[in-house]
Order: C-alpha cells, then structure tokens, then sequence
C-alpha cells in the first residue's frame, strides 16, 4: 500500500532552519517533559505540520520521538527515586487501549464530519478538559502558594483517601508512589481516559498526572515521573502502529529527539531543585495557556462546518496564526517556570554548601 | 584546594558519545532517500525506526546526561528519595 513513491510523498524535504527549529521546540518540549512528565507534542506536531508534513506523519513521528524520550526521563528520573515502574506499566497497558478507542473515534469522526469536523472535536476536547482539569491543578498550586504550605508534605485528596480505602478482593495491588494498596480497576478508567486524550490531543499526562494526584493519591513529583513511564509504553505502541503503515519519519522524529534529550535530562534534574508545587504550577499554567489557543480556533472549524456564519479568510488565517503563537507562549512560559525554579534551588545549595563550609572554618 | 567533592568528570565518554552520536545523525541525514525508502514500506521495517529510535536514545541519551555533568549541572544533593 505504502510503496516508495508514496513515502517519497509523506516525506518532506528537510532544510537547515527546519532542522534547527525542530531541534529548539524539542529542547524546551523536552525540558518541560522531563519536569512534569509530557508537554511539548502541541507545538511540536503543528510545527511539523506548517512545514507541509501531512497531519498522520506529524502525529507518528512525535511519537516516535516520544518513546525514548521518555525513556530516558524515565532512567534519570528513577536515580531520584521518583518513578513507580509498576503504576506505570498498569496505567499505560489500558492507556495504550484509550489510544487505539481514541484513535478510531477519531477515524469515525473524520468519515462522517470531514476534516474540519474531526479539528472541532479535538479542540473542543482540548477547550473542555483543560478548562476543568487545567483550571483544577493551577488552583490547587495558587492555594498551596498563598497558604505558605509550600514545604509541607502534599494532602491525599478525600477522593483519594476513599480510592485507597475500597478493597475489591482480587484486584488489589500495592503501589509504591501511593504507599498503599488499591484495586486496579480504579487504574483502568483512568489509564483509558489518559490514553484516549494522548489520541485525541497528544498530551495524555494532561489527565495522566492530576488523576494519579488527585485520584490515586501519589505525590506530584512521583506522578509525573510515572507518567513518563506511561508515555513510554504508550508511545512504542503506537509508533509501531503507524510504523506498520509507514507513517513515521524517522529523520523528524530523530532531529526532535536530538533537542528534547537535552531538554529532558535539565528537566529531570530540575525535579530535585523544587518543591512539588511547582509541578502542579507548571503543569496548570501551560494547560490554561494552552486552552486559549485551542478556544481561538473553535469558531474557525465551526464556520468551516456551516454551524456558524462564515469568518473571512483574512480573520482565519490570522486567528491560526496567534492560535500556534499562544502555544508556543505556554511552552516557553512552563520552560522558564522550569528554569527559573531550577536556578534559585542550585543558588539557595550553593548558599548553604557555603555557609556548611564557613563553619567547618 | 583539596576539597572533598572533587569528583572526576566523565569528559572522555561524553566524547566518544558525542562522537558516535554525530556519526549517526549524519549517516541518517545522508543516507535518508534509502532509510526513508525503507521505513516508508510499513510492514515488517516498521521495526526500523523502533530500533533507530533505541539507537539514537542510548548514545545521544549518554551524551546528553555526560554533557550536562560537563557542564557542572547535576542534581540536588539533597532530596534523593521523595515522600
């Protein structure tokens, strides 16, 4: 079906600035990803596709550069004692089930509603679910910033404490990240949900890691070090299915790997600069920032299906336009989060290690 | 000055990985019309990238992590284990 001469087509020819700019959204995609466990892959398959590679490429070869990105998060971030391997392979097994049900919602979409259709669909899903969870999490850390609790151990939510307190014989399973055992079906739905989001909007850890938080009841640093995990299972099954189809390209994927390598292991190590907060902040600010830009976007694809009064095409292309810039601004704003939170915490050890020092003088 | 937390760092790995690291982008750059024309086929080569992508993980993740100890950017000292 995919002979040579229709991969000749999938596969753009690369240029130097391509190349760079790749390898730069994949740095700051990989910074963000390696501190709170995803992030990047909505600028990143945009990106790829304003260079003309087609929408089914750009989503295969992010994932292709997912994978092993997150696997070498995952290694890094395991020296620190932060990942929950066994929550993580739990999760990403019914995750990888969400991507293929995610995957095929979208095919059906795509058949009965056409492209702008399936486009309406993945915003909206975008718009809603970052609006609740998103606008959850970013309260959540303002509330622990204003109280002054920042040092403190995080609560396990009543939710949480509930999950952990049902015991459905059979089914029970001891997770380290939780120091406690709970019933995998309670993983299931939100393995799926995870799954189905990463299908839909490329970033699962949007659901992935406030569920595991807020649901499960981990600690915010190991929730996001276990999503990796997931996003790791997740991604080397679904590269392969579309590698199946001969869908991924490799030099992409690889020219992005390239950065977010770089990117991932800062990321990973600014994990043990700070304090958990800063996680759920990161995390809730991109998520906010980004609901914007899908919400930009919302009455173009309505207009497109006749649901709306039709927008000139001078308004729709300059409405794409802020939309891909909003995106960028919520991944440059989380990697400066990121960076900023890592500088202070090496300043405040060097203060210390010094101080340490003055009195051993 | 002899203080203790003079710690030899891994200059020479981070070259050879970086070394090997170059070599493999530059072989996929300039061999990407047959390494395309391949993977391009689906099927059975859809193992292909799978692999590159370990490849690539492996070298250019050793590099990285060396890069930034080179760097003089490591980890917290403190904090090793989270609660």
């Amino acid at each position: 079906m995919h002979d040579i001469v229709n991969a000749a087509a999938n596969f753009i020819n690369l240029d130097t600035a391509n190349i760079i700019y790749l390898f730069l959204v994949g740095f700051v995609g990989g910074l963000v990803s390696g501190f709170i466990g995803s992030g990047g892959a909505f600028v990143l398959t945009p990106a790829m596709m304003s260079m003309g590679v087609p929408g089914l490429v750009a989503v295969a070869s992010n994932m292709c550069h997912k994978f092993p990105k997150a696997l070498i998060g995952a290694l890094k971030r395991a020296k620190y004692g932060q990942v929950d391997v066994k929550l993580g392979i739990v999760l990403g097994i019914s995750a990888e089930a969400g991507v293929l049900y995610g995957a095929h919602i979208q095919e059906s979409i795509k058949k009965s509603f056409g492209e702008a259709g399936s486009n309406l669909y993945v915003s909206t899903a975008f718009v809603v679910i970052l609006a609740i969870v998103g606008g959850f999490v970013l309260l959540d850390a303002w509330k622990t910033y204003k109280s002054g609790t920042t040092n403190e151990e995080e609560k396990v939510t009543k939710l949480a404490k509930w999950v952990q307190s049902v015991n459905i014989p059979g089914t029970m399973v001891y997770f380290k990240s939780l120091n406690a055992r709970i019933s995998v079906l309670f993983t299931i739905p939100l393995g799926f949900a995870t799954g189905m989001l990463a299908a839909t909007i490329a970033v699962g850890g949007f659901v992935g890691v406030p569920s595991m938080i807020y649901v499960l009841g981990a600690p915010s640093l190991m929730a996001s070090a276990t999503e990796l995990v997931i996003a790791f299972v997740m991604g080397l099954g679904g590269s392969f299915k579309y590698a199946m189809h001969g869908l991924v390209d490799i030099r992409l994927a690889m020219i992005i790997l390239a950065g977010s390598l770089f990117g991932i292991q800062l990321g990973a190590m600014g994990t043990t600069y700070v304090k958990a907060f800063t996680i759920k902040m990161v995390m809730g600010v991109i998520m906010v920032i980004v609901l914007f830009s899908r919400a930009l976007m919302v009455p173009v694809y309505m207009s497109q299906l006749g649901l709306i009064s039709e927008i000139a095409a001078d308004t729709t292309k300059m409405l794409k336009s802020v939309s891909y810039g909003i995106m960028i601004f919520a991944l440059a704003t989380g990697a400066f989060i990121v960076l900023k939170a890592m500088w202070q915490g090496r300043r405040e050890q060097r203060l210390a290690t010094q101080e340490a020092l003055g009195h051993v003088k | 000055m002899a203080e203790s937390k003079v710690r030899k760092k891994p200059v020479g790995k981070m070259l050879l990985m970086g070394v090997i690291s170059v070599a493999l982008y530059a072989l996929l750059l300039l061999k990407q019309d047959v390494i395309n024309g391949y993977i391009g086929q689906g099927g059975m080569y859809a193992f292909l990238p799978i692999i590159t992508a370990f490849l690539f993980s492996f070298v250019h993740g050793t590099f990285t992590g060396d890069f930034w100890t080179v760097m003089g950017i490591e980890a917290a000292k403190k904090k090793k284990e989270v609660k």
